[in-house]
């Protein structure tokens, strides 16, 4: 997967918001085995504890569990999985809402744009 | 214990304050930026702490020795300028660093230079300033020492080389060993390091860690540097 990162940030941030969006997406699916640390680290260019530090955040949040001596695995609770889809699903609707309202939209016209849209 | 330790560390060449009652400390197990302008001590540091420069007062302490022998077996260093002779071609060096320091790991400088397809006839004064600088790295990081201290690894090497030496150190320190690289080029290695010390006229303008400053001071590490040093002028 590709990394980059910002300068305004702490990096251990940005690790566990991409690391995050891998899961979300599939990158790294649901009960996947993960690489260690040390080769997620320097994949990314970033320091081993830093990625160690991310980590642990994540497993905090549930999407991923350590197993003794056998490493660190994706979630395969797929509930889980999915409500903390739900919730990054909801913070981009809200900052997108904002930046429509900025440029002076109705919610009216953001919806007719959303139907316009070929993506979907 | 600390592995490095300056304590009102003073170095004064014949009226030239080089270091000025400098205090810190490099704890086990961490990779840290030694940052600072041209001729703001960087390399004076690190010399004292390989022997090479007596302090004019305060100490410097390895694991908890005073540079000398003992402290040479744990500490690799990797100098600004190579003190390797030219006529050396690659086995003659591997040979040289297994005479010398019982903790190299040959086979894993082998493995290296392998894969960069750097021949083991090459003579150093054949190969162009890039893979000397790759060669010397990879002879050092080959040592399971405890401190590295590497003096500018990265200057004068051209980007894709500069990111694999990052990598090289990356993935050869191991994890109880701490690195201390010094360098200006901070955009470069700043993703990498756990802490970073920035150092003025031979003071220490601050001790942190990476994600301290960004998060407090919502900018890089760079960043911080140019407006700090910008100040100090």
């Amino acid at each position: 997967m590709e990394w980059t990162f910002r300068s305004d940030r702490p990096i251990y941030a940005q690790l566990v918001e991409q690391m995050t969006q891998a899961i979300l997406s599939g990158t790294f699916a649901p009960g996947e085995r993960l690489p260690a640390v040390r080769e997620l680290a320097t994949q990314a260019g970033v320091n081993p504890n830093t990625m160690q530090r991310a980590m642990a955040e994540l497993e905090q949040q549930g999407l991923i569990y350590a197993q003794r001596t056998n490493g660190r695995f994706v979630t395969g609770d797929t509930t889980a999985i999915g409500s903390v889809r739900d919730r990054v699903a909801r913070q981009r609707v809200s900052s997108f809402a904002a930046d429509m309202g900025r440029l002076g939209y109705h919610k009216e016209q953001v919806l007719q744009l959303l139907r316009e849209e070929e993506v979907f | 214990m600390a592995l490095l330790e300056c304590r009102q560390l003073t170095k004064n060449y014949g009226g030239v304050l080089a270091l000025d009652r400098v205090d810190l400390t490099v704890e086990a197990g961490r990779i840290v930026g030694l940052l600072g302008p041209n001729g703001s001590g960087k390399t004076t540091l690190i010399k004292i702490a390989n022997g090479l420069l007596v302090p004019t007062s305060g100490t410097l302490t390895i694991a908890g020795m005073a540079p000398g022998p003992d402290t040479k077996a744990i500490v690799s260093y990797l100098p600004e300028r190579t003190y390797l002779s030219d006529w050396m071609n690659v086995v003659q060096l591997l040979d040289f660093f297994c005479d010398f320091y019982p903790d190299f790991d040959r086979s894993t400088a082998e493995h290296m230079l392998t894969a960069l397809e750097i021949s083991p006839r090459l003579r150093i004064k054949q190969m162009s300033k890039g893979t000397r600088e790759k060669v010397q790295l990879i002879l050092v990081m080959s040592r399971k020492a405890r401190l590295y201290l590497l003096d500018e690894p990265i200057g004068g090497v051209d980007p894709a080389t500069r990111d694999y030496i990052i990598r090289t150190i990356l993935t050869n320190y191991n994890e109880q060993a701490s690195v201390v690289i010094s360098t200006h080029l901070i955009a470069d290695v700043e993703n990498v390091l756990d802490d970073v010390i920035f150092i003025n006229k031979g003071r220490v303008a601050l001790q942190s860690s990476v994600d301290q400053i960004r998060e407090e001071k919502g900018c890089s590490v760079d960043e911080l540097f140019r407006e700090v040093f910008r100040y100090a002028e």
